[in-house]
């Protein structure tokens, strides 16, 4: 590490910083989870600024530079139908992150509020929640995405609810599991014992604890959502052409394997570089929300 | 390494290639899917017809040129009413089993195929009203109309013999272990992994018989087929890419044979099922005609298929004897497409539904189509579905645009009547003209193509005004091979034959 | 303890009647009329309507359902439509298959994902971690169909030295078995072995941080027993619930590795299932694979019982 001097004047005693700071504080102290950070941001950016950023229409075919090896004016080279791979990459970002945060966040909102509940309220309502992720986990998640899809219609909005609702259980499973493991402990009973209602005790007390978990998890199963995308615009249920996504664009790459490989490289890489971050991230976060932590 | 392991190694390697040089020789052909039940009254799979190449002999085959040409039968006669065909049988024929292959055998195999519960030879062989036995080697088909094209469903799946012992003793069983009459008999089958099938020795033709054992292996990823080929694992492969042409052509080891598949690739118009039919597009033969106007099949098959396949605009390819010369394929018009909107007074752009059923190369088709129609004024949407659903939604009429690909049939009927005739089950546009439909009728009764080729002239003409179906292309049939395999040849219908194929 | 044990298997019956619910809702959910699939090119009505009947498709989901349970409850999976082949011979078939695959790829996934996380903790923030790391994100990250294309065009097309693809039982040649799943089950065990890496690594950290790791390394024991004899041990459970999860998926998630390398098991014949309608199979193997998941991981949770005696209660 660098050598920075530290200020003692500005460094704010622990006892009185706020978690969010210090959280903060912990994440930039770690240079790989700044970097994920930092690449997200920019994956974010370059989604955004998808029309401003691309040098060339991603849905433009021109007939005449069919699968052209990368070039001076074409950098990441073209496409089965001739058009530009990296203005394709770029605006994939937008297909591909979404359904990677988007899907997760769906997950998330069901799996957590349910994980909650089955931890908290125990019995039957436990049990039947729990047999019902039990089940959903045991089904192949494919198949389940795959007639999820079907069903909804071959869109990337519904590729992204299908993804959601078969990651649910996960969620599900995490949160019931952290609460149980928080549900006794003194914080816990104190703020039940001075009458609080359940719903804060869960949002103010059980919640927070089990957020580092939950972060990882998330930053995991965003990787695997992203692939899942891929799967399913292999079976036609994805992004639906001429629209690009990174799973998509993966796709079509493979049959030109063997004589346009660089069809699969970069597609391929943004996936790696994306999931890689998300990775680097939920590793800093997780250290970084731990409160047992330093 | 340590010196017992690598004598090891070196003793498995020996044990392996020794054991292959010393087995009977074996043919390993590669699919590109794994085929469906083995009867030849329930099959329903294309793939399915490669593998009963090998193992079911039909009562006739087709040559290079798509002639009738004798197989289990030696001839046929129809009588001048058209009403009553008799067919001679080769003797001596012995199924896999020992059975005689008779006339016997033939009444109960054609009649199993007609009456068969789930028989998807029943609308195949529906002209037929009942089956005679003259003596033992002749037998008559009584029909209920005149039908030409009903020798050439005789060289396919309703053409095949099957065991009359054996198929009554399996029942609907018989798929699991199938008797029939041709060069190789079944020995057995693992799903997804392999089918195997080893010398007939009773065989009618075994003279021209050289491979001891055929191997089947569905292999799905053409990529990792065309690998196993170049590896030595298969020695020939169906459904090669005609984009790895190129390099199956540079590989001095690897040879190719290609023929121009009897089927076509083209757009179903909806023009009258439900509402999606009620568009401008399902109900103005000017807007169809704009969006053919705006393609070009030239490009289409340079961009995606490296100008391998062959672009057409008639239900059989420009080199099938029944295409028709007065209806070339047209290039691209843009300018007359957008007049041609003009001219129907459409608002622009027009929309379309295109339901496209999932798979790389229809998907890039597709998108080719897209760019291209845009520039006359469509703004086309495709929607990739995946197959079963796009058959039921086809069927229920939600769909604008249906991209459809035949696998065709030896006569010109099989790739006509069914798309085109009013309420038949291909039909999905529902399209109906009383005068199609006559002169499509008309052809049936017919012999011969001097007879039958000016009545599809006619009809062609009032097709390709409507256009309800737009005809895009023509895949090649590919096959590629090892160069040790020697006198292999390519029949249209692109099936593997193996009579008279050999290893060099 | 026998009384936990007890009521764990208890409720199995719960979760598999669940899972046999949600495999029926699956063939509701699927758009697509499967005797219309079944009726090929020609689509004769008369055909259709036989199929219907033949497979009870004319009647009410409920009354389907019975018939398949009473089926399943008699030991009949029911038959495939597409092959006319009965799905118990199918899942017998295949289930061999299955399981020396997903044994394989687990092997690979545990000696490469735990060594790798072991070594990573032990040396948490230095650069052979961020390596580690970086190896392990690969393999998460990687496409399986990609990878196993490239190891085909590497040691087969390229090299020669394995077959390019298809399925060799070991009993039949036990050399040629293991070279033709060799492949297959790296590719398998190569994304496994990321998300075990990384689990093994906060489960080590967090062990080393613990009291009785501080206590042992306090009491002068050299560094490798404490890491080997008191870490590991304690990260250990985590590793194997996880183990007993992913192995559970292997037996029907290997989908597209099985379509690459050809082989014949349960992912792609489930898929392709789906694809043709044939409910049947879909049903019955999903049944096969789930209830041997969920077996599965009631044994990791004895097994976590077991090593973890506070949790007896």
């Amino acid at each position: 590490m660098t050598a920075v001097p530290v200020n003692a004047v500005q460094s704010v005693p622990d006892a009185i910083e706020s978690p969010g700071r210090r959280a903060w504080r912990r994440l930039k102290a770690r240079k790989s989870a700044l970097f994920g950070l930092v690449v997200i941001v920019l994956l974010v950016i370059m989604a955004v600024f998808a029309p401003q950023i691309a040098p060339y229409d991603p849905i433009k075919q021109s007939w005449t530079l069919v699968r052209k090896a990368p070039s001076a004016a074409y950098w990441f080279g073209t496409d089965e139908v001739g058009r530009d791979l990296l203005s394709r990459i770029i605006f994939g970002a937008r297909a591909s992150l979404s359904a990677g945060v988007i899907s997760v966040g769906i997950a998330i909102l069901a799996g957590v509020p349910l994980g909650l509940l089955a931890g908290y309220a125990g019995g039957w309502v436990d049990g039947v929640i729990g047999r019902l992720t039990d089940a959903m986990l045991a089904v192949p998640f494919l198949i389940l995405a795959i007639a999820l899809a079907a069903f909804l219609g071959p869109s990337l909005g519904n590729a992204m609810i299908a993804i959601g609702v078969t990651a649910t259980p996960i969620f599900v499973r995490l949160t019931r599991g952290q609460t149980l493991s928080v549900k006794n402990e003194d914080y816990v009973e104190a703020a039940r014992a001075v009458g609080n209602p359940p719903i804060r005790i869960a949002v103010r007390h059980i919640l927070p604890n089990i957020l580092p978990a939950l972060m990882v998890q998330a930053t995991l199963t965003i990787a695997t959502a992203i692939i899942a995308e891929a799967s399913l615009s292999f079976l036609g249920l994805g992004q639906q052409p001429p629209l690009p996504s990174w799973g998509s664009m993966l796709n079509s790459a493979q049959r030109f394997l063997s004589n346009a490989p660089w069809m699969a490289v970069w597609p391929g890489l943004a996936i790696f570089i994306t999931v890689i971050s998300f990775n680097l991230l939920g590793d800093g976060l997780r250290d970084a929300l731990d409160p047992r932590s330093k | 390494m340590r010196p017992l392991l690598k004598a090891l190694i070196a003793a498995t390697c020996l044990a392996a290639s020794g054991g292959a040089a010393l087995s009977q020789s074996t043919i390993r052909i590669g699919l590109a899917e794994d085929p469906d039940v083995l009867d030849p009254s329930l099959a329903r799979t294309y793939v399915g017809r490669i593998v009963f190449a090998s193992l079911c002999d039909k009562l006739f085959d087709i040559d290079e040129k798509l002639n009738v040409v004798p197989q289990l039968a030696l001839s046929h006669a129809t009588s001048d009413d058209g009403k009553q065909v008799t067919i001679k049988l080769r003797p001596g024929v012995k199924f896999h089993d020992g059975e005689p292959m008779d006339a016997a055998a033939v009444k109960y195999s054609l009649e199993r195929h007609m009456t068969m519960q789930g028989s998807f030879r029943r609308p195949e062989l529906s002209s037929v009203d009942k089956v005679e036995v003259v003596d033992p080697l002749t037998v008559r088909l009584d029909l209920k109309a005149p039908f030409s094209p009903l020798i050439a469903q005789l060289t396919d799946r309703a053409g095949m013999m099957v065991s009359p012992k054996a198929a009554a003793e399996a029942g609907d069983k018989f798929g699991q272990k199938p008797i029939c009459a041709g060069p190789f008999k079944f020995v057995e089958r693992v799903q997804q992994d392999r089918i195997v099938l080893e010398k007939h020795a009773d065989y009618w033709n075994k003279a021209n018989i050289h491979f001891d054992r055929v191997v089947f292996q569905p292999i799905v990823d053409s990529t990792v087929r065309l690998a196993n080929l170049r590896s030595g694992q298969l020695d020939l492969i169906e459904r090669a890419l005609a984009t790895d042409i190129k390099e199956i052509r540079a590989n001095p080891k690897l040879k190719l044979a290609s023929v121009v598949e009897l089927g076509y690739q083209g757009v179903t118009m909806n023009i009258d099922n439900k509402d999606a039919g009620k568009t401008s597009l399902g109900q103005d033969p000017r807007v169809r005609q704009a969006f053919a106007a705006a393609i070009d099949r030239k490009a289409i098959n340079e961009v995606v298929f490296n100008g391998e396949f062959v672009p057409g605009n008639q239900w059989i390819s420009p080199e099938n004897p029944y295409f028709q010369q007065s209806f070339p394929v047209p290039g691209r018009d843009v300018e007359k497409a957008k007049k041609l909107l003009k001219e129907s007074g459409v608002k622009l752009p027009v929309t379309v539904d295109f339901m496209v059923p999932n798979g790389p190369e229809t998907r890039q088709v597709a998108e080719v189509i897209q760019a291209m129609t845009a520039e006359a004024g469509f703004d086309v949407k495709i929607r990739v579905t995946e197959f079963a659903t796009s058959l039921i939604q086809a069927e229920q009429g939600n769909y604008q645009a249906y991209m459809l690909a035949w696998s065709g049939r030896t006569d010109p009927d099989g790739n006509s009547f069914i798309f085109h005739a009013c309420n038949q089950p291909q039909n999905y546009g529902k399209y109906c003209n009383k005068d199609v439909d006559a002169l499509l009728t008309e052809a049936r009764a017919k012999n011969g193509i001097e007879a039958r080729k000016p009545i599809y002239e006619k009809a062609t003409k009032i097709l390709q005004e409507e256009g309800s179906v737009l005809y895009l292309y023509h895949r090649k049939v590919l096959i590629a091979h090892s160069d040790k395999v020697d006198g292999y040849r390519q029949m249209p219908d692109g099936l593997v034959r193996l009579t008279g194929t050999k290893f060099k | 303890m026998l009384s936990l044990i007890g009521k764990r298997l208890l409720q199995l019956i719960p979760t598999v009647f669940f899972v046999s619910v949600i495999i029926f809702s699956l063939q509701q959910l699927l758009p697509g009329d499967p005797a219309l699939i079944m009726a090929g090119e020609e689509k004769d009505p008369e055909v259709i309507e036989q199929i219907r009947k033949q497979y009870r498709l004319d009647q009410p989901v409920p009354v389907q359902y019975l018939y398949w349970m009473k089926g399943v409850l008699s030991g009949d999976l029911g038959e495939s439509m597409r092959i006319k082949v009965p799905v118990a011979d199918l899942v017998m078939e295949k289930l061999p298959v299955t399981l020396q695959l997903a044994t394989m790829a687990m092997i690979i996934a545990l000696v490469i994902g735990v060594g790798l996380g072991v070594v990573s903790a032990v040396k948490q923030g230095r650069a052979i971690d961020y390596a580690v790391n970086v190896f392990g994100l690969i393999g998460i990250s990687t496409p399986n169909f990609w990878l196993g294309i490239m190891m085909i065009f590497f040691f087969a097309v390229h090299l020669g030295w394995l077959p390019a693809s298809g399925y060799v039982s070991p009993f039949d040649d036990f050399w040629a078995s293991m070279k033709t799943t060799i492949m297959p089950a790296f590719v398998l065990g190569n994304s496994i072995a990321g998300v075990l890496m990384r689990h093994t690594r906060s489960a080590m950290l967090q062990a080393m941080s613990s009291d009785y790791v501080r206590t042992a390394r306090a009491k002068g024991l050299s560094e490798k027993v404490v890491i080997i004899k008191h870490a590991m041990r304690n990260a250990l459970t985590p590793i194997i619930t996880l183990g007993a999860l992913e192995f559970g998926t292997l037996l029907s998630g290997a989908v597209l590795t099985e379509q690459i390398f050809t082989i014949p098991g349960f992912g792609k014949l489930i898929v392709d299932a789906v694809f043709n309608r044939d409910y049947a199979v879909v049903q019955g193997v999903v049944l096969v694979t789930a209830t041997t998941y969920i077996v599965l991981n009631l044994l990791a949770d004895i097994g976590y019982i077991l090593v973890n005696p506070r949790l007896r209660g």
